[in-house]
């Protein structure tokens, strides 16, 4: 392989260690501030359980999480770069090794025969999304499967712009308590069906310590479920919630929700050209 | 906090939702694949008193090592879970809660606790890997058999119909 791509392999391995073993900074602030003003106790037993997780995370440099989840890969790329398989060969490179070197859970099975390939690749993944940059950047953001599951995403009439709240909310009401709350909501509005899906997914990489006033407006929303943490009930369901939007037909409203689980991991690693 | 030991028995009876436990001895990871390979070919350990973990942990398989084992939705196992109990499985682990019809069928005779979901590294500090069962199917739905020490669960659903998640 020649230098670039290895040097690719082993950046989009740092960075799946990175996003597995910390917590992003904004994250594990949102989880305190959320412990701070919890009012039930089985609740607050359950973010003390998420503090002692993530030290003991940090210190042993193993995974926060057993589902470490299937790895979706943002990379930005400089004009000097050129877009070749090579570059899908090395990324996917970097995944067989911090299969074995994080380790991470082998979760990349056949949709059909549910036969599972051992190294987290597949037909298809991982999924590779190409950004025009400055710099070769590579983004790890592994998904797990009990908020992925949560998601759904709902074609809605142009005339029920003002329905986005509720039906985000009747979403994550759905969800209940399976997907480890307290969630992230991520919000994809607009574009064709399956750009709404990729917004709402690319929604939960932003920094979740500001919200505007309308995602702020549907986090209240939220919280007034009363869910809480792992569903046990208690004041926190939701930590943030994140849109992403784009233009879509005059006929069209498509509304994706993707929902993440408290350990909304990322890890990003420049990549010298 | 209650402590407890495994195998259990009907000291679970006494158990009521919202209790905190530190739970202590053999327990068994079963997923979906696990459940439905017991139903067909039997169970490979006594079921008595046993303690089920709805989990797919990360192993290091060489150095013989539970990684990461945090516990996995248990509402998968809602329709799969009434054999292991008939069979004397007096709890299970996992996170999200069960069914009202899992609830029914825990009345009398065993219990479920909720660990916190996505806290594996937690988990795993307080586990020892002792043998896996069916590793034919593989690291996240093959039977790990672990000594447990002091994991810090909540009663989620209780032997008497008592349940956290129903609200």
């Amino acid at each position: 392989m020649d230098s670039l791509y290895k040097r690719l392999a082993s950046a989009v391995e740092m960075a799946i260690r990175q996003a597995e073993t910390v917590l992003p900074p904004d994250v594990e602030e949102a989880l305190h501030s959320a412990y701070k003003k919890e009012t039930s106790v089985i609740a607050r037993g359950e973010f003390e359980n998420i503090f002692a997780n993530l030290e003991v995370a940090k210190e042993k440099n193993v995974p926060i999480c057993q589902d470490t989840g299937i790895l979706v890969i943002y990379l930005t790329i400089p004009e000097t770069v050129p877009v070749t398989t090579k570059l899908y060969d090395a990324v996917t490179e970097g995944i067989r090794l911090a299969t074995k070197s994080v380790p991470l859970r082998p979760n990349a099975v056949d949709p059909l025969t549910r036969k599972n390939s051992g190294d987290n690749t597949g037909s298809g993944l991982p999924a590779i999304h190409i950004i025009p940059g400055d710099k070769l950047r590579v983004t790890v953001f592994p998904k797990g499967a009990g908020s992925e599951n949560m998601s759904q995403i709902k074609m809605m009439l142009p005339s029920e712009v003002g329905k986005i709240p509720e039906f985000v909310t009747s979403v994550v009401k759905d969800a209940g308590s399976r997907p480890c709350p307290p969630v992230i909501v991520g919000v994809g509005i607009g574009g064709t069906f399956d750009m709404a899906a990729s917004f709402a997914k690319e929604a939960l990489l932003s920094p979740i310590n500001t919200m505007t006033s309308f995602e702020m407006n549907i986090c209240n929303k939220i919280n007034k479920l009363g869910i809480g943490a792992m569903g046990l009930g208690g004041d926190t369901t939701c930590l943030a919630v994140k849109i992403k939007e784009g233009a879509c037909h005059t006929a069209s409203l498509p509304v994706a929700v993707n929902i993440q689980c408290w350990c909304s991991r990322r890890g990003i690693v420049e990549v010298e050209v | 906090m209650i402590r407890l030991e495994t195998p259990l028995g009907d000291n679970v009876l006494k158990l009521h939702a919202g209790d905190r436990v530190l739970l202590s001895g053999i327990i068994y990871t079963c997923r979906d694949e696990a459940h439905l390979k017991i139903q067909k070919d039997g169970f490979p350990f006594d079921p008595k008193g046993a303690v089920i973990y709805h989990c797919g942990p990360v192993v290091d398989e060489e150095q013989k090592k539970i990684v990461a084992a945090g516990p996995t939705t248990s509402a998968r196992m809602n329709d799969l879970t009434k054999p292991m109990l008939d069979a004397g499985v007096r709890a299970l682990i996992g996170k999200g809660g069960m069914s009202a019809a899992v609830r029914d069928e825990l009345r009398g005779r065993a219990v479920y606790f909720a660990f916190t979901g996505g806290c594996a590294a937690l988990a795993a500090s307080r586990m020892e890997l002792i043998g896996c069962h069916y590793p034919e199917l593989g690291m996240a739905e093959s039977i790990w058999e672990i000594r447990l020490t002091d994991l810090p669960v909540v009663v989620g659903i209780d032997a008497h119909g008592g349940d956290l998640f129903s609200r």
